[in-house]
């Protein structure tokens, strides 16, 4: 049962993660992209960004790097083997691009019981080296508990 | 390169379809996408492991089918940086065959216009032998 008091719990800033044009074309061709602005430069330059689009999904690794925390928080007693990903929501501020250095502060916005069942929502709050917003990245998990 | 134009608010009405796309998953789109993401869980490659935590086999990682269904999106307004909000519920895994892999159908329709902000929901179902694998999937795209 992962522990209720954790709600609210936000933890450290995730240490600064440079976005490369070869992981975005990665990441894209992995999701089947084939939309210009995610591998071509000189399309997303054109379409007036700064350099390659990252595909709508990718703030999903900063929020994974975020995600280590709380699962290895023996405060939050959360059994990763019977963790099953219940929902996910990207609300993008701005697209990110590559260039951007992102790090993720994440607070547990959520913990509800479920029967045996704790669903606990996460929201990561992806800022670049200015500190800005770009990205606020929310996860439920569904921790199954025993049957 | 000839630009994608962007479809515009003022043309689109409430049910209106954008289309449908068939995306194949096989064992190496699973094997790519935990490169790509970092998501080594054996149970997106390992049979046998899937089968020991009680899975009917290998399963495609719920980002994956949901980073390959917005592509519907994507193409259709041309510009995968005009996709400001995204998500969906993961309502049933996606089964993936060692050999043949697996097809998921994801099809698209106009559910709500904003033409103050200038930007339309597009909702999103997509399907892996006729059940539905995402629930509320839903994308708020900038014309």
């Amino acid at each position: 049962m992962v522990n209720p008091n954790i709600q609210g719990k936000k933890y450290p800033a995730t240490t600064p993660y440079l976005v490369g044009r070869e992981k975005i074309r990665e990441f894209a061709r992995a999701v089947q992209s084939t939309n210009p602005v995610n591998l071509d430069v000189f399309a997303a330059q054109t379409a007036g960004y700064a350099d390659l689009v990252a595909p709508p999904t990718f703030a999903v690794l900063i929020q994974e790097k975020g995600l280590s925390a709380p699962l290895s928080d023996p405060e939050a007693d959360i059994d990763f083997s019977r963790v099953v990903h219940g929902d996910q929501r990207f609300i993008q501020s701005r697209p990110i691009v590559a260039g951007d250095e992102l790090h993720g502060v994440l607070e547990v916005t959520s913990v509800k019981s479920l029967g045996a069942h704790s669903m606990v929502t996460f929201t990561t709050e992806i800022s670049d080296s200015k500190d800005e917003l770009v990205c606020t990245a929310i996860s439920t998990l569904v921790v199954r508990g025993d049957a | 390169m000839t630009m994608h134009s962007v479809p515009k608010l003022i043309e689109l009405e409430i049910g209106q379809s954008i289309g449908s796309a068939e995306y194949l998953l096989t064992r190496d789109s699973l094997v790519r996408y935990a490169g790509a993401s970092g998501d080594f869980n054996p149970i997106h490659y390992r049979d046998d492991v899937a089968q020991s935590v009680g899975l009917p086999g290998v399963l495609a990682h719920g980002m994956l089918t949901m980073g390959a269904a917005v592509q519907l999106v994507v193409d259709w307004v041309g510009d995968s940086g005009r996709v400001v909000d995204y998500g969906v519920r993961f309502t049933k895994p996606v089964l993936v065959d060692g050999r043949d892999g697996s097809v998921v159908v994801v099809a698209g329709k106009i559910a709500q216009i904003d033409a103050e902000n200038n930007r339309v929901r597009v909702d999103l179902a997509a399907t892996f032998a006729d059940a539905a694998v995402l629930g509320k999937a839903q994308a708020w795209v900038r014309l």
